[in-house]
């Protein structure tokens, strides 16, 4: 157990994310873990479709590359380093960081969690669907994933086995910081105060550089300098969960009581009730003081007991997308492109025997973000986009394939087409029975 | 500001977040004065009613008087959101933006 404050800092915010602010973090953060976050929503369920076609993949692409640029750092200054980048192959993963170790000539013992992994027994249970409101069993799409957000208990264990590579599938984000910080300070995780406090600090530490003034900055209202070498946070957590957070002296960005606030209510729907498998946390009662240059202390996090049911994530495949893009400038180009734009839907339907409604078509530059809640009257220049969800890579390929075909055959002026395809894995959200659901820890030899 | 109409933009930053089909925007005033008039101003009725014919319920003002700050919750402005939707920016990570053009009054 640890008397002193637990230095926990972010390595990643999301599967895509910068390497090199991690690399800064383990070579002079002086950390104790180092998190790598690195599931969206869909992560896993794409990753296995991954794995379906591959059984050695399906867990994050980029985990070698993040291993090869930090062990070595992380190794020389104790730091443990903590992913979900198992993603749908946990064990995969784990095989691949050992290989990374040795190739790297590192002692580094890595820790695989598993049991997120319910598609077996989800089907069992054929509970109700959230978006569908109905069982399982009735919806007709090809169930291919089940994941269950487990807690920070396996990620405690993990740690307590003596771990140097953590690596998890599906678990609650927060977890990944809750489960070093209970094992380092002694908490019972069951302490629903203590479990709150900490579900702030990995709250606040997911998402990397949304703390430090990435997706925040605007140049005029709240301008954050040096972006481009955006520091990622870290946080010096005390026994009694106060979390005094930081980012590291010569980094890019800004942390202070403006960024914290609003990474604080970041996909929160309710402040008062943040649920994750290991405590229903409250942080309508959070404050942010400052403390020195890119330091902020947080406090006043508690929480309630822990749901008795899991949340877990389906995957399902859901057809194709297809779309293509192309752009008219100057004058009349939105009549151009809404020309352009009728003749390719007639199109779609006619010859290819497209859906009407399974159609989108946007006007990027003339108001598309807003949804129809705005338009730009006479803009410079508009980029058609057409787009359509369809069952088959064949039909996605064809929207491409006649927004294309109108440098010959469509309105006068069209520049730069591009065309995309690929396939859709819907995801939507169930609950389980807390028992029903197992993990385990492994060291990988 | 004389002359010109107040807008959201002038008094507060807005963080987007999505959960789901569930648009969910935090908003935050840049000081204690703006957080009183966006009390009074930005309530749920006004944000549903700039985000009009998107919305397909009701939408939920959460006021954390600690922070100060506003949570929305908007369901239905996603259309299905990052899976469901064909739409560009599935996320509605730009709909923060949205919401910094609504006049006050």
């Amino acid at each position: 157990m640890n008397d002193g404050p637990v230095r926990v800092g972010a390595g990643a915010g999301f599967a895509g994310d910068r390497i090199d602010p991690a690399v800064e973090l383990a070579r002079r953060g002086e950390l104790d873990y180092l998190v790598f976050e690195c599931l969206g929503e869909r992560t896993v369920a794409a990753g296995q479709a991954r794995r379906l076609a591959d059984p050695a993949a399906g867990y994050d692409p980029l985990l070698a590359a993040r291993l090869r640029a930090v062990l070595p750092y992380c190794v020389a200054s104790g730091t443990t380093v903590v992913t979900n980048s198992g993603a749908a192959n946990p064990e995969a993963a784990g095989e691949r960081a050992s290989r990374v170790a040795v190739d790297l000539d590192v002692a580094s013992r890595v820790a695989v969690v598993t049991g997120d992994d319910v598609l077996d027994v989800v089907r069992g249970h054929d509970p109700e669907v959230w978006e569908t409101g109905t069982r399982l069993s009735e919806i007709g799409d090809e169930l291919i994933s089940a994941s269950a957000y487990l807690g920070a208990e396996p990620v405690a264990e993990a740690v307590s086995l003596g771990a140097d590579v953590v690596i998890t599938g599906r678990g609650a984000d927060p977890a990944l910081y809750l489960g070093p910080l209970a094992h380092e300070l002694g908490w019972d995780l069951g302490d629903a105060d203590l479990a709150g406090k900490g579900t702030l600090v990995g709250h606040l530490l997911e998402c990397a550089g949304q703390l430090t003034g990435g997706y925040f900055a605007d140049p005029v209202t709240k301008p954050v300098p040096g972006l481009a070498r955006l520091g990622f946070p870290f946080a010096d957590v005390s026994a009694d969960g106060t979390a005094v957070l930081g980012k590291l002296a010569g980094t890019g960005g800004r942390l202070d009581t403006r960024t914290c606030g609003e990474q604080l209510l970041y996909e929160v729907d309710d402040p008062s009730a943040y649920v994750t498998p290991d405590v229903v946390a409250d942080f309508s009662g959070v404050t942010f003081t400052p403390a020195g240059e890119d330091r902020v202390i947080a406090r006043g996090a508690t929480g309630r007991a822990r749901p008795d049911e899991i949340k877990v994530t389906l995957g399902f495949r859901g057809g194709w997308l297809g779309e293509g893009q192309l752009t008219y400038a100057g004058p009349r180009c939105l009549d151009r492109a809404r020309l352009a734009a009728d003749i390719v839907r007639e199109r779609l339907v006619a010859i290819h025997g497209l859906e009407d409604k399974a159609i989108g078509v946007e006007y990027i530059g003339a108001g598309a973000a807003f949804r129809g809640l705005y338009e730009a009257a006479d803009p410079a220049e508009v980029r058609l986009r057409v787009s359509a969800h369809v069952p088959s890579a064949e039909l996605a390929t064809a929207v491409g394939w006649e927004v294309e075909s109108l440098y010959t055959n469509g309105p006068a002026g069209g520049g730069g087409a591009r065309a995309d395809a690929r396939e859709i894995v819907a995801v939507r959200s169930c609950l389980m029975p807390r028992d029903a659901v197992k993990y385990a820890v492994t060291v990988v030899s | 500001m004389s002359g010109q109409t107040l807008r959201v933009d002038d008094l507060a930053d807005v963080r987007a977040g999505d959960k789901g089909d569930t648009l969910i925007l935090a908003v935050l005033p840049r000081d204690e004065e703006a957080f009183a008039v966006l009390d009074r101003l930005l309530t749920a009725d006004a944000v549903r009613a700039h985000f009009g014919s998107l919305v397909t319920g009701e939408v939920r003002r959460h006021v954390l008087a600690a922070s100060p700050a506003f949570v929305f919750r908007i369901p239905g402005v996603l259309d299905g959101g990052v899976t469901g939707s064909t739409v560009l920016d599935g996320h509605g990570k730009t709909l923060s933006y949205h919401l910094l053009t609504l006049e006050l009054g």
